[in-house]
């Protein structure tokens, strides 16, 4: 019994606020854009009857979505974001995790505080700071003018480079600690085996030390990749009108337009491009457990 | 241990002619303000099975280390087939070796575990797959080719691991603690299967442990060591027999201790005045003792009796009761107490039933030796 009631909280938690309001929004999706409150039609009627309620409900939505190429052009260009951002957030945050697992033990606990720090500060306050930075009059302009190497401030704020800085800092902490456990479980006489069988330093890191740290890779990968498809505040503040993102479509479709069902429509299908990652994690993560048993 | 039963006597220590594959000259290596190898220089030659054994942190791991190019020595030369070996890394070396953990690759299946050194030498594809076989049999590991480390048992991964360090046919092999992460029956099935194999491939093994029998089971000869020195390296037989010291003949095997004073008699032979009231023993000693200078005699347990009456010819008779058995099975030590307070064990063969056994808890008993029986160590 007691166990049933431990299962069952998580589920009815996982129930009431994530299956319900998934509910809700499909609905929505299925509804017509009407000028009332709620913005959509139809309401439920218990006196319609569920029969009369359902048959009222259409695709017209999605159909909508294929036929304004803003759509498919924002999904396409947050999916091409979120790769190119996952691959620099990996190629700055590997190195950063190797560091700090070949760093002396008492070292470990402090690098490892330093990579969760900035989670102690507002997100929001984080991204206006790097408004601060970029921008033409920013801090780094200052800074590069002062040095002499550029005379002509660099414009960064408001375009994808700024997206792709906002998204890398944000996210680098979720490359970082499941690439750094992965490097931390390595045991190092797998890496004085393989040079004493005849590997360079180079060839030893490749043929063992990459390998060995592919699941913390994948997991890193997509823990960064899933959340950025979704992403809405980083291109909002820092990408300026150019970038198009769907999350930004998202809210532009919900709060300036008002029309929630088709809003609802892009949230659905933006839920369906995310479910490929996330079954694909799944799976990296249950094959990894199984390695280790 | 294969060469002592051989008709030609395989000890090209005792050889002034011969080269040593391995010389260690004046070797010393500190860990900051930690002195791990002493001022140490031994020659290990080609076609030994050189045991190096100590407690741990007595150095033993360290001279392995830089015998495979982890570490440099910070004072001395390491020479390997007479080239100073020093400036060259792991990776260059004629040298294999096979890590305690075992250190197997788990992310590659057995055979490409075997194969994993072979293709950095950019041997031609054919080559490597016969070499891999080849190591394969040798190991009795062919069923198991394709599995991965974690799919098979201890004593298989141990094997993965002999054959992987085997397959680049290294001029020098170090095992370091090879057999210790297998239990006691399989532990000595390996030993022989190691020295087996040792002498098919004619490879110089050195070999890191701490368990004193594996030292003298599989090794040609080994090196007693203790805080960064080497005190004693010598055939398992002599290093048993005639230790030099008695850090040595404490260390390896089970030993009386029994402290004094040393008179010469002539002819190598002592008279030992060891307790008040006690008849002196005697010893011989081929190493010169002064008159009067302080000695231990290290006698093992086997080499004393015990009786019940007093044997009428013994060179050495000491009365005491039994204080303590420690039954093994095959063999009985018996705690004797002198009257002086004194433990001395003698070792007894079980050729009875232990219900015929001739002594008991607090039965007065004689032990006795011969002259020649203990080793006569100066202090």
């Amino acid at each position: 019994m007691r166990r049933f009631v431990l299962i069952a909280i998580p589920y009815l938690w996982l129930l009431a606020l994530f299956l319900v309001p998934f509910a809700i929004v499909l609905k929505i999706s299925l509804s017509d854009a009407a000028i009332a409150r709620p913005p959509y039609f139809p309401q439920f009627d218990w006196a319609a009857g569920i029969r009369a309620f359902i048959s009222e409900l259409d695709f017209e939505n999605y159909i909508f979505l294929t036929q304004d190429d803003l759509y498919w052009k924002a999904y396409l260009s947050s999916v091409k974001i979120a790769l190119i951002s996952t691959a620099l957030t990996l190629l700055v945050g590997y190195p950063i995790a190797y560091g700090m697992a070949r760093a002396p033990q008492e070292w470990r606990a402090t690098l490892m505080m330093l990579v969760i720090l900035p989670f102690w500060t507002s997100f929001l306050i984080r991204v206006y700071a790097w408004m601060g930075i970029l921008s033409n009059e920013g801090y780094l302009n200052q800074f590069l003018m002062w040095t002499g190497l550029i005379s002509e401030p660099l414009t960064i704020l408001n375009t994808q480079t700024a997206v792709y800085i906002g998204i890398v800092y944000t996210y680098l902490p979720f490359m970082i600690l499941p690439i750094y456990s992965a490097l931390d479980r390595l045991d190092g006489s797998l890496i004085e085996a393989a040079e004493d069988l005849g590997c360079s330093r180079a060839q030893a890191f490749w043929l063992v030390t990459i390998p060995l740290s592919r699941p913390g890779i994948i997991a890193g990968c997509f823990l960064v990749m899933i959340p950025v498809i979704g992403e809405f505040v980083i291109p909002s503040l820092l990408g300026g009108s150019g970038t198009l993102m769907i999350g930004k479509v998202l809210w532009e479709e919900f709060f300036s337009n008002r029309d929630w069902p088709v809003a609802s429509a892009v949230a659905i299908v933006l839920l369906l491009i995310l479910v490929i990652p996330i079954v694909l994690f799944q799976r990296n993560q249950q094959k990894q457990a199984e390695a280790e048993q | 241990m294969g060469a002592l039963l051989n008709s030609t006597v395989f000890a090209p220590w005792d050889d002034p002619q011969a080269k040593p594959l391995i010389q260690f000259q004046n070797v010393t290596k500190r860990f900051g303000g930690f002195t791990a190898i002493d001022n140490l220089s031994i020659d290990i030659f080609e076609r030994e099975f050189f045991a190096l054994l100590g407690p741990s942190g007595c150095g033993k791991t360290t001279m392995m280390r830089m015998l495979a190019g982890f570490e440099k020595p910070t004072e001395g030369h390491i020479l390997l087939a007479g080239q100073d070996i020093d400036p060259i890394p792991p990776n260059k070396r004629a040298v294999n070796m096979m890590f305690q953990s075992y250190a197997l690759f788990p992310h590659l299946s057995v055979w490409d575990n075997i194969a994993f050194g072979l293709k950095r030498d950019k041997m031609p594809k054919r080559d490597i797959e016969e070499r891999v076989d080849e190591m394969l049999r040798l190991t009795r590991l062919e069923k198991f080719a394709s599995r991965k480390p974690h799919q098979i048992s201890g004593g298989q991964r141990q094997r993965v691991a002999l054959a992987r360090s085997l397959a680049k046919a290294p001029k020098l092999l170090l095992l370091d603690e090879p057999l210790g992460a297998l239990d006691k029956k399989l532990r000595q099935d390996t030993q022989f299967e190691l020295m087996d194999i040792q002498e098919k491939t004619g490879t110089t093994f050195v070999i890191v442990t701490h368990d004193q029998e594996e030292a003298m089971t599989v090794a040609s000869r080994v090196a007693v060591m203790d805080h960064g020195r080497i005190i004693q390296a010598d055939t398992p037989a002599r290093i048993y027999e005639t230790p030099n010291s008695v850090y040595v003949a404490d260390f390896i095997g089970d030993v009386n201790i029994i402290e004094g004073r040393a008179t010469p008699k002539g002819d190598d032979s002592y008279s030992i005045d060891w307790a008040e009231g006690q008849t002196p023993l005697q010893a011989t000693s081929s190493a010169a003792i002064e008159k009067g200078q302080k000695c231990h005699l290290a006698i093992r347990p086997e080499k004393v009796t015990i009786t019940a009456e007093r044997p009428a010819d013994a060179a050495n008779a000491v009365q005491g009761k039994v204080h303590d058995i420690a039954y093994l099975g095959n063999l009985s030590t018996y705690h004797v107490e002198l009257p002086n307070g004194t433990i001395i064990k003698a070792q007894t063969a079980n050729t009875r039933r232990i219900s015929r056994r001739s002594f008991s808890w607090e039965d007065p008993v004689w032990l006795s030796w011969t002259a020649t029986a203990g080793v006569l160590l100066a202090n």
